[in-house]
């Protein structure tokens, strides 16, 4: 088949099994975080661990729960990678280094699953199942929870409740990911990938040479991996290993699994606040980003001129031949645009103006659709500052689904996008004048930046792909980009809390002929516009030295 | 206005209403245009210049920066002079002075106000009364403390705020109100309150003053007018916090360039980062924002009313339920005759010419109508009745009329007390009487029964007078747009349920409140609020008052009690109630600027990337001149047009600011799509054509080409 119109008919099946699957998932997200009923296991998990289950918080409780959670989760994580020689499933691996063992923790808390060691060598099997997995699971359901009691914020009015973090992660973990994961795990090994215990098998090569190939519970982390936006692979390769991703289904699949919560949790906002047209403007939004940047990306891996891509017929650097040039820039979207991070093909290697669509994919924020729940709370604030600045053209105090934008949201909304910019550039900046950044750098000129800048970009939004050609595990990358993970992900938690706490004592506005729609396409333009405008072109002067420049060139 | 319905049917508004509709005079005259006019310009110039000062200045951080910037490249271009260094440094500058230019016209307007305010406020000596001897004493108006009473007579300036608590005159308010009729003010009731600046013109008057010297209403007005009072509204502050927001990632974004510049062995100048800044940071909103605030207020003293807090021109704008008095808003001040209803037989022209008769001498708005109705409508003439003897209405006898020279007598008035007059005069009333009254209140209006007697004859009935509320002309149409925008009007009247709903129905109001007192009204309020409505509401009255103190928007009529104007937040110097619908239109045509021009302000910062970035990375990445979209002729030109662009724009867009964006009574959704499309996709376009046609001219400049 013509690689084109196979990878337009791949796009169209994913959006039309997103466009099938996101309304009954969208209904079951909002019963899950709506019900008042508790399964009897989570009543035994709430008496075990003293919370009261049908207590609510106030958002700076509920943000100190998050923060208390996620703090313990970093040691826990700490402590078992350090301690992970004298446990059991460790098939004698050493232990972790502190550093690296710290930044592994950072990173996979706060759902980035940036990678600096080969997950294969360092980690045994205890430390990816007890520790990486169980963290694939609570830090998407984290961001679940943060994003629920955002929609909570706009939902309710005149109380200062937000819900019950513990609650609302555990059932996010038990009622959403947990069955979710299984299934996509049991379709994943269906389709050949790998699911065992075993220390692995030494193979013989054509050449004669004796390759060890590791084994393990591979499916199981896999379908967390993409499910939670989380993108930490068992095997350093991520889902270009054959064992991770063995088909070009499975590729397909894998893409769907990294978009199915994101693009179905619009659908639970809308039926959360009462009004399904408001998540379908959002999904709207997010959507026409997404689908602009998979083409673009298609376009100019597919287009690049050159005389290898022209001999080729596309950009086949650092693509996953099994699945081609469409199918991996495909992938490439898919895992930029989520906060995912997994890859199947090098970003790197991508033309310079396709990797340039992965570094602006990130630029947005992760907000099309972003991570599980970070990409709707993320996508809610910046629907806030659509509404400020358009609302105002209305001739109102401008509102959102009936609560008012007043000067202390706009603080908040404010504050929130300041934080992800603040800290790429200034990283960023400190990166390529200073001799620690660049050493680490591969390649020389524009392309040097983007690396810098990629790891910024994507340590900040928590995304944990990396461009490759960057030598990270130094101690001024480790340091930094540690840093940039937990600004990226605490500090705008804080905001958006303090955001949702706000919004939910405040009095609904009746909707009336006055009001401003945000329901309407034109709403969705208005928001792509400001997605586009206010968060994008931010980056632009920085992306004109990097990709542009290497791509113009 | 009074809350509720007199029966006398004399208006209680003494209040210059405006007739025929809610367009009320304008406090000045040709105001549109010569904004932009040279003259204008060049008178505010001085003040814009003293803005310039770094404390005034840092109070608007977009601005602040810019100011920064201009220094700083200034000291560049002194110290490493260019053409280019010049051009930028001196446009910057330009930049900053027009943003000042903005604020300084609009102040400018309100200055010469307040000047004219300041004129009322001269020096006056006080009569102050002495207690115990009666006697009085001249002190100077400034040292007049609350409580003291004052003697005016006419000829005098009322030395300051009080309360009329003897005697009764004739007022001349035009200093405040910009309206020659004088206006009575008494003592008790509601028209006793009086205004310090104001004059008697006859009579005298004992004034108990109210407030102390420097706080009276005509301080805040001129503090009002001038904006030295001014504070920033709850959406400024918004607003401003998101400049400042956009303002810092523009610095940051700018910070971390020259590193990456540095590393890509591109650094650039000081003054092109500078000059990037101050294009990106939102300089056009930025410098016209507190213009605008300062306009809108400004638009409401143009129609003669004083917002007393900049809160409430902002609240006007969100307002979702509109209480409206009745009587003066809806209706007319008064009813009228709209129908002569004969009974027993009587011949209508009849009817008419014995109600012209009885209504004569009647000077009350009721009785006048009945004249020129008989007149209209039956073509009879109004007669000069010589030697007729004419009998005034009394509360007693409830009938007014004419006893003619031939001995005939006419009497019109409340439907009993006539039936009565006509049975002591030897008269029947005709079966069918009753039934005529009770369908004339039936359908809300008010029956006036006239009956004749002859000279030496009985006493006859004639037939009923239908007075009828009279729904002020186009109230319908105004209504449905409010309708349109969202809003609610809800009628509150003292009539009867019933008559009040024929009147709702009638104006088309979308609800009523009937036999309404003022705690219904009070209670209404806070009913709406809970529900999330924003009210907005008149009243002139002290009962008013807390009702008025409720209302997000509580325009009281400068005619009302002291008690009134207080507890309101705005006041009308017109007293005329429909005037609300309009304050409604400036409060959102506010907000509607202030978006529009925040949004064109961000939007063409997409124009402005495309000129400078390739200016500054193209000598070294030829690959970005593609992104040189508009083919600007060199580097320099290029982040020169884009920085002239930005401060032209600023003075171009001042009579926009003034002026307020164009507003219609739309939906929301239709007004959201034509400014998206004028200022959202207009943002975009016009400084791609404004930065290319300012290339071609400097492009001409040596040095810069």
């Amino acid at each position: 088949m013509n690689p084109t119109l196979a990878a337009v008919l791949s796009v169209g099946l994913l959006v039309a099994a997103l466009v099938v699957v996101h309304r009954p998932l969208g209904s079951y997200l909002a019963r899950v975080y709506s019900g008042t009923t508790h399964l009897r296991v989570e009543r035994l998990l709430y008496r075990l661990s003293g919370v009261d289950g049908d207590g609510e918080q106030r958002w700076p409780a509920y943000l100190r729960s998050v923060l208390a959670f996620s703090a313990v989760s970093v040691l826990l994580l700490y402590g078992l990678q350090r301690v992970q020689h004298w446990l059991p499933l460790s098939l004698g691996r050493q232990n972790v280094a502190p550093d690296m063992s710290w930044n592994t923790a950072a990173s996979f808390v706060t759902n980035t699953n940036w990678q600096s060691y080969s997950g294969e060598q360092v980690m045994g099997h205890l430390v990816q199942m007890a520790g990486l997995a169980v963290q694939n699971f609570v830090s998407a359901a984290v961001g679940l929870a943060v994003a629920v009691a955002l929609i909570r914020g706009l939902a309710r009015s005149r109380t200062d409740r937000l819900g019950n973090f513990w609650v609302d992660l555990t059932r996010g973990s038990l009622r959403v990911l947990l069955p979710l994961a299984f299934v996509a795990a049991v379709v994943l090994v269906g389709f050949g990938a790998v699911q065992n215990f075993t220390h692995g098998f030494d193979a013989h090569t054509v050449q004669g040479a004796t390759q060890h190939i590791p084994g393990g519970p591979v499916a199981s982390q896999e379908s967390i991996k993409e499910l939670g936006t989380n993108g930490g692979g068992f095997y350093n390769a991520n889902s270009a290993h054959p064992f991770e991703n063995p088909t070009s289904f499975t590729n397909l699949f894998e893409v769907f699994l990294i978009l199915l919560i994101p693009f179905s949790l619009p659908y639970a906002f809308g039926r959360m606040v009462g009004d399904r047209r408001q998540g379908y403007a959002v999904v709207a939004a997010m959507a026409v980003i997404c689908l602009g940047a998979v083409v673009a990306s298609g376009v100019v891996e597919a287009h690049h001129p050159g005389a290898a891509p022209t001999a080729a017929g596309a950009s086949m650097e650092g693509k996953e031949t099994r699945f081609g040039v469409l199918a991996s820039s495909l992938f490439s979207v898919g895992t930029t645009m989520t906060s995912t991070g997994a890859v199947d093909s090098w970003h790197d290697s991508y033309t310079a103006l396709g990797g340039g669509v992965t570094l602006f994919d990130m630029h947005l924020g992760e907000v099309t659709p972003g991570g599980v729940g970070s990409g709707l709370y993320g996508a809610l604030v910046l629907a806030v500052l659509a509404v400020f600045l358009a609302g105002l053209m209305v001739g109102r105090t401008p509102e959102y689904l009936g609560k008012r934008i007043g000067a202390r949201e706009m603080k908040l909304v404010g504050l929130y996008i300041l934080v992800m910019p603040a800290t790429v550039l200034v990283f960023t900046g400190i990166a390529v004048v200073t001799k620690m950044g660049t050493s680490s750098i591969l390649n020389p000129g524009p392309h040097g930046l983007s690396e810098i800048l990629y790891a910024y970009t994507s340590a900040a939004n928590n995304n944990g792909s990396a461009f490759g050609g960057l030598s990270a595990n130094t101690m001024f990358y480790n340091v930094t980009t540690g840093l940039s993970v937990l600004i990226g992900r605490f500090v705008p938690i804080v905001f958006v809390l303090a955001l949702a706490g706000s919004l939910a004592k405040q009095q609904k506005v009746p909707a009336s002929a006055g009001t401003m729609p945000t329901h309407t396409p034109l709403f969705t333009v208005l928001f792509v516009g400001v997605i586009l405008i206010v968060a994008g072109l931010t980056f632009l002067p920085a992306l004109a030295l990097g990709p542009l420049a290497e791509g113009l060139a | 206005m009074s809350t509720v319905d007199v029966h006398s049917g004399r208006s209680t508004s003494d209040g210059p209403a405006t007739p025929g509709g809610p367009h009320g005079p304008r406090r000045t005259t040709g105001r549109a245009g010569g904004l932009l006019d040279p003259a204008t310009l060049a008178r505010s110039l001085p003040a814009a210049l003293a803005k310039l000062d770094p404390r005034h200045m840092v109070r608007n951080p977009v601005m602040f920066v810019v100011e920064v910037g201009s220094v700083v490249t200034t000291v560049l271009a002194v110290v490493d002079p260019s053409v280019f260094a010049w051009v930028i440094a001196v446009w910057l500058w330009i930049t900053a002075i027009f943003a000042n230019l903005a604020e300084a016209v609009a102040e400018s307007r309100g200055k010469a106000q307040a000047d004219s305010l300041r004129r009322a406020r001269t020096d006056v000596t006080a009569r102050l009364l002495v207690d115990d001897t009666a006697g009085e004493r001249a002190v100077p108006g400034t040292e007049l403390t609350v409580g003291d009473r004052v003697v005016c007579e006419a000829g005098d300036t009322i030395p300051g705020d009080g309360e009329v608590v003897e005697g009764v005159a004739s007022v001349d308010e035009s200093a405040i109100t910009g309206e020659s009729a004088p206006v009575i003010r008494e003592a008790g009731g509601d028209r006793s309150a009086v205004t310090g600046g104001t004059r008697v013109l006859s009579d005298r008057i004992v004034v108990r003053i109210t407030t102390r010297p420097g706080e009276t209403f005509l301080d805040k007005m001129i503090g009002l007018v001038e904006g030295a009072s001014r504070q920033k509204t709850p959406n400024e502050i918004a607003l401003n916090i998101l400049l400042a927001g956009l303002t810092i990632v523009f610095l940051l974004t700018i910070a971390a360039l020259q590193p990456m510049a540095v590393y890509s062995h591109a650094r650039q100048s000081v003054i092109v980062l500078c000059a990037l800044l101050v294009c990106l940071i939102p300089t056009t909103i930025g410098a016209l924002l507190s213009a605008i605030g300062i306009a809108g207020m400004d638009r409401l003293v143009q129609r003669n009313v004083l917002a007393l807090s900049g809160r409430a021109v902002e609240a006007a704008g969100d307002v979702s339920t509109l209480l409206l008095d009745k009587t003066g808003t809806i209706t007319m001040g008064a009813r009228q005759a709209s129908e002569f209803v004969p009974v027993g037989g009587c011949d209508p022209e009849r009817l008419a010419s014995a109600a012209q008769l009885a209504s004569l001498a009647d000077e009350t708005p009721e009785g006048r109508s009945v004249v020129v109705y008989a007149k209209e409508r039956y073509g009879l003439r109004g007669r000069e009745v010589t030697d007729a003897h004419f009998v005034p209405f009394s509360a007693e006898t409830r009938m007014s009329g004419v006893d003619l020279p031939d001995g005939t007598q006419v009497r019109k008035g409340a439907a009993a007390a006539v039936m009565h007059w006509v049975r002591q005069g030897g008269g029947e009333v005709p079966d069918g009487t009753s039934a005529a009254v009770d369908a004339v209140s039936g359908t809300g209006g008010t029956p006036l029964l006239v009956a004749t007697r002859p000279a030496g004859g009985t006493a006859e009935v004639q037939g009923v007078i239908h007075l009828k509320d009279v729904v002020k002309e186009g109230m319908a149409d105004r209504f449905g747009e409010l309708r349109r925008m969202g809003i609610r009007t809800v009628m509150i009247t003292g009539d009867n349920p019933l008559t009040a709903a024929a009147i709702a129905e009638e104006a088309g109001v979308d609800d009523y409140l009937a036999e309404a007192k003022p705690e219904d009204k009070l209670a209404l309020i806070r009913k709406e609020q809970e529900g999330g409505h924003l009210v907005a509401m008149t009243g002139d009255g002290t009962n008013d008052a807390p009702a008025l103190a409720q209302a997000d928007v509580g325009v009281a009529m400068n005619t009302g009690t002291m008690a009134a104007k207080e507890a309101g937040n705005m006041v009308d110097l017109d007293s005329n109630p429909t005037k609300l619908i309009e304050i409604v239109e400036i409060g959102k045509q506010l907000l509607i600027t202030r978006g529009a021009l925040t949004t064109f302000s961000v939007a063409n910062d997409v124009a402005k990337y495309f000129a400078i970035i390739p200016a500054m990375f193209a000598s070294v990445f030829p690959g970005l001149d593609r992104l040189n979209v508009m083919q600007l002729h060199s580097s320099t030109s290029a982040i020169a047009s884009a920085v002239i662009f930005n401060a032209i724009i600023i003075v171009l867009l001042v009579p926009l600011a003034m002026r307020g964006v164009k507003y219609r009574a739309r939906s929301a959704a239709s007004l959201l799509r034509r400014n998206v499309l004028i200022y959202g996709l207009g943002g975009i376009v016009v400084p791609f054509v404004g930065i290319k046609l300012i290339d071609l001219l400097v492009s001409h400049i040596p040095g810069l080409g």
